[in-house]
Formats: C-alpha cells, sequence, structure tokens
C-alpha cells in the first residue's frame, strides 16, 4: 500500500480557516441587519460559491489523483445538480412574489 | 422530589393508551429475555467480538437483514392498526393523535429504516462477492454507517414510548411540523432518528460507489460488471448527490424549532413551501434509491432461472444511469397543486413521463430474457413474475398522476396512496424479498423451504391486490389520506373493508415468511456446492456460506457473465485445475469504535431531543474523542497466513 499525499497541514490549516470566514461574514450581516435585502441576497450567494471553491480545492483535492477523468466528470455531474437546485428552486419559487 | 419525579415521569413516558402499555411490558419483557439469554449462555464476548465490533460485510450485512425485517414487522403493525381504524366507519379504535403519530410512523420506518437497511443489506452481502473483492473499501466505515443507521432507528422507534412520537406526516411538512404547531419532542426524535441514521447512508453511498469503482477483479471492466452491482453504482450516485439535500433540509428545521429561526414558519419572512420544494428533491431521487438496486435484483434472476444471458445488456446500463440522472429533475411532481404556474408544472410533468421510457426499456428487456428461455419457477423468480404485472400497473397510475392537471384530482386521495404502495411494495418490496430469496444460501447455507415460501407468497400477492386495487376506487370516490374515520353515508365502508382484509392477508403472508425462516433453519435444503442455482456471477463460484476472506484466490475475469464463462471452460479442460499459489491474505481488524461513536450519537440525538444541553455536549464530545481515537490508531489490519487459509478451505470442502 502506498501511501498518497492527500495535502499538508498547512492546506488544510488554510482551507478551513477560509471557510470558516466564509460561514462566519453572512452570518453576521445577517444578525446585524447590515444591508439591504438585495445586496444581502448577493453576498450571501457570492460567499456561497466561493465556499465551493474552498471545499473543491482544499479538501476535496479536484487537482490531485491519478486520473483525474473521474473527478471531472463527477464535478461535471455535481455542477448540473447543483445548478439544478438552486435555479429550479428559484424558478419554483418566483410564483411566491405573485401571492404574497 | 417525589411529586417531581412523578411529574417528569409522566410528560417523559408515553401515556393513557393502554394499547401503548401493552408495549411498555412487551419492550421490558423482551429487553430481560436478551440480557437473560445472553448471560445464561455466556455470549457477551461472541456477541461483542463476532458481530459488534466486526467490519465483515457479510456480517454487517446480515445485521442490516435482521434490522430491516424487524422494521417491517414495526412498520407492518403500524399498517394493521391504521387498516383496522379503517375497516368501518366511525370506528373508535384509535383516536385521532394516534392515528396522525401511526401513519407518520409507519412512512418514516418503511421507507428509511425498512426500506434503505433492506437494500444495503443487499449491497453488503452481495457487491463484494460479485465483484471478486475481500471487503468493501471502507470497512471501518461501513460498520460506522451501520451502527448509525441503527441507533438512529432507535432514537426514531422509542419516541412511542418515550416522550411521544411525531405526528405531521412522513415528511414532517411546515408549519404542522414547526415549534408553533409541534410543540412536543416528537418531531425532534423525528429529525434526529433521521440525521444520524442519514449520516450512515451517505457514507454508505460513498463506500459502494469507491468499493465498485476501484475493487473490481482483475479484468472485469465496468461494462462486465453483473447488472446488480450496476445498479448499485446508480444507486450510491444517487444517495451521494441526493442525502446531503435531506440533511441540510431537516437541520434548517432544527434550526427553526432549536434555536428559533425562520427558514420555514408562517411569519419572519419563512416560507413552509420551501421546505416541500427542498424535501422532495432528496425524496423523489429517493424512489429511485430503493428502486435501481430491485431492477438489478429482478435482471440477476431472469437471467439465472432463464439460462440466458441479460437481453439487452447495454440498453440496461444506460437505462438506468438515464433514470439516475433523470430522476433529480422530476421533483416538482409531488407538488404539483402548491400553484407554481403551468410553465413550472409542465415542465416537470413531461420529465415525470420521460422517466417511465427507460423503466419501460428494462421491462421488456426482462420479457425478452425470458423468451425462449428455461424458465425455473423457484421462489425467487415466483417474485420477479409477480413483479412484472404488478410493477406495470403501478407505472401506468403514476404516468396519469404525472399529468398535472389531473394531478388536482388525484393529489393526496387514496388513489395516490395506491400508487405509491403498488410500485413501492410490488416493486421495492417484492425485488427485496426476491433477492433474499435468491441470496439466502450464499448468506446462511442453506434454501429457504418452497413450500412455506408459497404459501408466504400467494398470502402477499392476493392480499396486495386485495388491499390496494379497492383503494383506487376509493380515491375516486372522493377519499383523502390521513383521515382517522368517515360516516356511514359515503359509501366507502365495502371497500374500505376489502382493503383491511388484504392488508391482514399480507400480514399472514409474513408470518409464514417468518414460520419459513424458523423451520428452514432446521429443515432447509444445505448447500454444499456453493452454487445452488446454477448462478452465473462470481458470488456463486465460492463456498456458502463465505469464508470471511472470501476469495482464497482473487478471480481473473475474461468478460460478462464471470462464473458461467468459468464454469463452461472448466467443463472443456474436464476437471483438471491449474494449482495456484495460496498468498497471505490482508484483512481490516475489528473495532469497537464505529458501535462506541454511535452510542454516543445516540446520547447527543436524545439530548437534543429533549433540548438537555448538557446532554447533547456530553454526547457530542464522546462522539469527538472517538474521530481522534480512531485518527491516531494505526495498527488497524493484519495477514492471514497461508497456512489457515488452506485450512478453512479444507474445511469447507475445497481442494487447493
Amino acid at each position: 500500500m502506498n501511501q498518497e499525499s492527500h495535502g499538508s497541514v498547512k492546506s488544510y490549516t488554510i482551507g478551513f480557516i477560509l471557510s470558516i470566514i466564509l460561514t462566519v461574514i453572512p452570518l453576521v450581516l445577517v444578525l446585524n441587519k447590515m444591508m439591504s435585502p438585495t445586496a444581502l441576497v448577493v453576498t450571501i450567494i457570492a460567499m456561497a460559491v466561493l465556499q465551493f471553491l474552498v471545499q473543491l480545492f482544499f479538501f476535496m483535492h479536484i487537482k490531485e489523483g491519478e486520473k483525474p477523468r473521474y473527478n471531472v466528470m463527477a464535478l461535471i455531474l455535481g455542477v448540473v445538480i447543483v445548478v439544478t437546485i438552486v435555479a429550479g428552486s428559484v424558478w419554483i419559487m418566483s410564483f411566491n412574489s405573485q401571492v404574497q | 422530589m417525589w411529586e417531581k419525579i412523578k411529574d417528569f415521569a409522566s410528560t417523559f413516558f408515553v401515556t393513557g393508551d393502554p394499547l401503548i402499555y401493552g408495549a411498555d411490558v412487551a419492550i421490558v419483557l423482551t429487553t430481560f429475555a436478551i440480557i437473560f439469554v445472553l448471560t445464561y449462555y455466556k455470549k457477551w464476548g461472541w456477541l461483542w467480538r463476532e458481530w459488534l465490533t466486526t467490519v465483515d460485510h457479510k456480517k454487517i450485512g446480515i445485521m442490516y437483514l435482521i434490522a430491516s425485517l424487524l422494521m417491517l414487522f414495526r412498520g407492518g403493525v403500524d399498517a394493521l392498526l391504521m387498516r383496522l381504524q379503517l375497516a368501518l366507519p366511525e370506528m373508535h379504535f384509535l383516536h385521532s393523535e394516534h392515528y396522525n403519530a401511526i401513519f407518520t410512523t409507519h412512512g418514516t420506518i418503511m421507507i428509511l429504516f425498512m426500506a434503505m437497511p433492506m437494500m444495503f443489506a443487499l449491497f453488503n452481502i452481495v457487491v463484494p462477492l460479485q465483484i471478486g473483492a475481500r471487503d468493501v473499501a471502507y470497512p471501518f466505515l461501513n460498520a460506522l454507517s451501520f451502527w448509525l443507521f441503527f441507533f438512529g432507528a432507535l432514537l426514531f422507534n422509542i419516541s412511542f414510548v418515550i416522550g411521544g412520537s411525531p405526528d405531521s406526516g412522513w415528511l414532517a411538512y411546515p408549519p404542522l411540523s414547526e415549534l408553533s404547531h409541534s410543540p412536543g419532542v416528537g418531531q425532534n426524535f423525528y429529525i434526529w432518528g433521521i440525521q444520524i441514521s442519514g449520516i450512515g447512508s451517505l457514507a454508505t453511498g460513498i463506500n459502494f460507489l469507491v468499493t465498485i469503482l476501484k475493487m473490481r477483479a482483475p479484468g472485469m471492466k465496468l461494462m462486465d460488471m453483473p447488472m446488480f452491482t450496476w445498479s448499485v453504482l446508480a444507486t450510491c450516485i444517487l444517495i451521494i448527490f441526493a442525502f446531503p439535500i435531506l440533511t441540510v433540509t431537516l437541520g434548517l428545521l432544527f434550526v427553526d424549532r432549536f434555536f428559533g429561526g425562520h427558514f420555514f414558519t408562517m411569519d419572519g419572512g419563512g416560507n413552509p413551501m420551501m421546505y416541500v420544494n427542498l424535501i422532495w428533491m432528496w425524496g423523489h431521487p429517493e424512489v429511485y434509491i430503493v428502486i435501481l438496486p430491485a431492477f438489478g435484483i429482478f435482471s440477476e434472476i431472469v437471467s439465472t432461472f432463464s439460462r440466458k444471458k441479460i437481453f439487452g445488456y447495454k440498453s440496461m446500463v444506460f437505462a438506468m444511469m438515464i433514470i439516475s440522472v433523470l430522476a433529480f429533475f422530476t421533483w416538482v411532481h409531488h407538488f404539483f397543486t402548491m400553484g407554481a404556474g403551468a410553465d413550472v408544472n409542465a415542465f416537470f410533468a413531461v420529465t415525470t413521463m420521460a422517466i417511465a421510457i427507460p423503466t419501460g426499456v428494462k421491462v421488456f428487456n426482462w420479457l425478452f430474457t425470458m423468451f425462449r428461455g428455461r424458465i425455473q419457477l423457484k421462489q425467487p423468480m415466483l417474485w420477479t413474475l409477480a413483479f412484472i404485472p404488478c410493477f406495470a400497473v403501478g407505472g401506468a397510475t403514476g404516468v396519469m398522476l404525472a399529468v398535472a392537471p389531473a394531478d388536482y384530482q388525484y393529489h393526496n386521495s387514496y388513489f395516490l396512496i395506491a400508487h405509491f404502495h403498488q410500485v413501492l411494495i410490488g416493486g421495492v418490496v417484492f425485488g427485496y424479498l426476491a433477492g433474499i430469496y435468491y441470496w439466502w444460501p450464499k448468506m446462511f447455507g442453506f434454501k429457504l423451504d418452497e413450500r412455506l415460501g408459497k404459501w408466504g407468497f400467494w398470502l402477499w400477492n392476493i392480499g396486495f391486490y386485495v388491499c390496494f386495487m379497492p383503494q383506487y376506487a376509493l380515491g375516486f370516490m372522493g377519499m383523502t389520506r390521513r383521515v382517522y374515520t368517515y360516516g356511514w353515508d359515503l359509501g366507502w365502508a365495502p371497500l374500505n373493508f376489502t382493503s383491511t382484509v388484504g392488508a391482514f392477508l399480507m400480514g399472514a403472508g409474513f408470518v409464514f415468511q417468518i414460520w419459513q425462516i424458523a423451520y428452514s433453519i432446521k429443515h432447509g435444503e444445505r448447500d454444499r456446492t456453493g452454487d445452488p442455482w446454477n448462478g452465473r456471477t462470481l458470488e456463486w463460484s465460492i463456498p456458502s456460506p463465505a469464508p470471511h476472506y472470501n476469495f482464497a484466490v482473487i478471480p481473473q475475469v475474461k468478460g460478462p457473465d464471470a462464473w458461467w464463462e468459468m464454469k463452461k471452460e472448466m467443463q472443456q479442460d474436464g476437471t483438471k485445475k491449474k494449482p495456484v499459489q495460496l498468498k497471505p491474505i490482508h484483512m481490516p481488524k475489528n473495532s469497537g469504535i464505529p458501535f462506541i461513536m454511535s452510542v454516543f450519537w445516540f446520547i447527543a440525538g436524545f439530548g437534543f431531543t429533549f433540548s438537555w444541553v448538557w446532554m447533547a455536549v456530553f454526547g457530542l464530545i464522546g462522539v469527538g474523542i472517538c474521530l481522534l481515537a480512531r485518527s491516531f490508531q494505526y495498527d488497524t489490519d493484519y495477514y492471514i497466513p497461508v497456512k489457515e487459509i488452506e485450512r478453512t478451505e479444507k474445511a469447507l470442502g475445497r481442494a487447493v
């Protein structure tokens, strides 16, 4: 059994701190009501996208592995499903603005 | 002091219902009986070493199977209680809250704590053997998955005697499931029972995906894999993408209930419909998660008992892959009546109907496999033959429900109830039962008795149609789901009574099956060959039950139906066997950490349920310590020496 490297302590620490910062920012913004609703939603989405990238690069090792083809295929499917969840929910829930 | 204890006990335990007191007595007696038997026969050490700490996929599979049969019993009793209450109009057998609790637990248990573990039982027992592996990719994680499921299910199940059952439907729609409408602890039991077992399900999905991609025997290409393994691969993809949605959705509901959040509340900017939207994003893939392995089982059985290669192997694989992706694009059909607009409903109606196409392809492939085959009507094949017409009708009523405008009529009526029971019983339950009959000799080394099995089979089948066909009609007559009683004037009585009779026929079928198992332990036909059905795939090439390392020598695979080809080759070469060189086998060591960690999860979940923060924190600290302990464990594997392998193989009648 060969022990492959799975990132260093440094990269894990950086990823961990980044992911915590990206979680705390929206929480603080929401709790202290620091922004207008539209700006708030945009900021939260931006933080979510950054969080997604942090997870991919620091914890899921998207660049590593002997066969990146599997990684890319899984990533494409994952992105398709994430887009479906987010865009689908926005589309389905858009009726809400008409009834409220 | 005494008053305080009495006060506490009267809210902590569920009181006031003779049925519950009966259950209390039964639980206490059973617990004492188990403790007594284990102590009297000095089996505690055996239980710990052989079962509680095992990382062997076959034993984990058997534990999943036992747990799922227990849950089938519990969910089945729930069903019979409901049918008794509805047998005649204006019955006073269950009061309305009790009825609500029972339909909630029936649904949740049957899907999450019966179907899922029965599926994982078959994953565990079959997949490594089919692909020629010695265990799954992550044996420790596999044990952890099982114990998380077990303690999650336990947490959910104790709710009916402690604290009170959840009673807001099997998917816990808000606002009913919010603190404002369900202030009791029942809903917390629901959240934590599912969350804890959900972590286990997700881990199993990852585990088997990696196992199938990385651990196949040399020479086995993806397109050489047995159909069941393919179906598990498709299912794992669904699990990996769907279960996180469930976890997040229930997590948000927990935030609402525990921290006073407003994700799904009626006020404070919350939106209950968002919960419905999110939960079905998991819920719809979930039904494909449970049905796809059943498709895989049918493919194996049809091919084995028709003595033919599966018809249209490639189209079967493509159909399953298409289903596993399309499954993520149909969820709105569960709430067409929300009124999201014609564009949304039309889109999801079309995707729903589209998914019937790959499913139809599979049905035709099974039929063509049987065409001109030498069909043997053994028990697994009987269940498969019963499945095909049943599932076809269930699928047809599904397409009826998919027509969005018509769904405004069918929605939440007994027509819907009949439809999903037809696909879940006729598809999933029949499928898993067929799989259990098929692989039972591989698990335990003997076949299940045919005569008693046929009694069980016919009672289940006749009972099913007697129970659910009237419900389609009741739906058209206006009976909605979740009503606990109805009047004489509505004219629903005869059909409801018939339906109850059918439910009891199915219950009798289950009793026959338990009798069949008990009878066969002593009298069942022993399987000394390891290949009782003249099988086609690798699991039949090794003794039954399989030795704990599975394969003394990892087989070389040259194409699909590997064992069938090997048997043909052996016949051509005469009986001469090439001498094989045994090597020490690398195996994982048992570990108690999965069990202990899951106990701590149980404690944490119980603490959150009753809002006892000290207890929740204690449990979570325990979980953390277990994680740390495992991280610093380096002595996790060992080698089985060649001598021991030789001894085991000889004892099993295999010359090496």
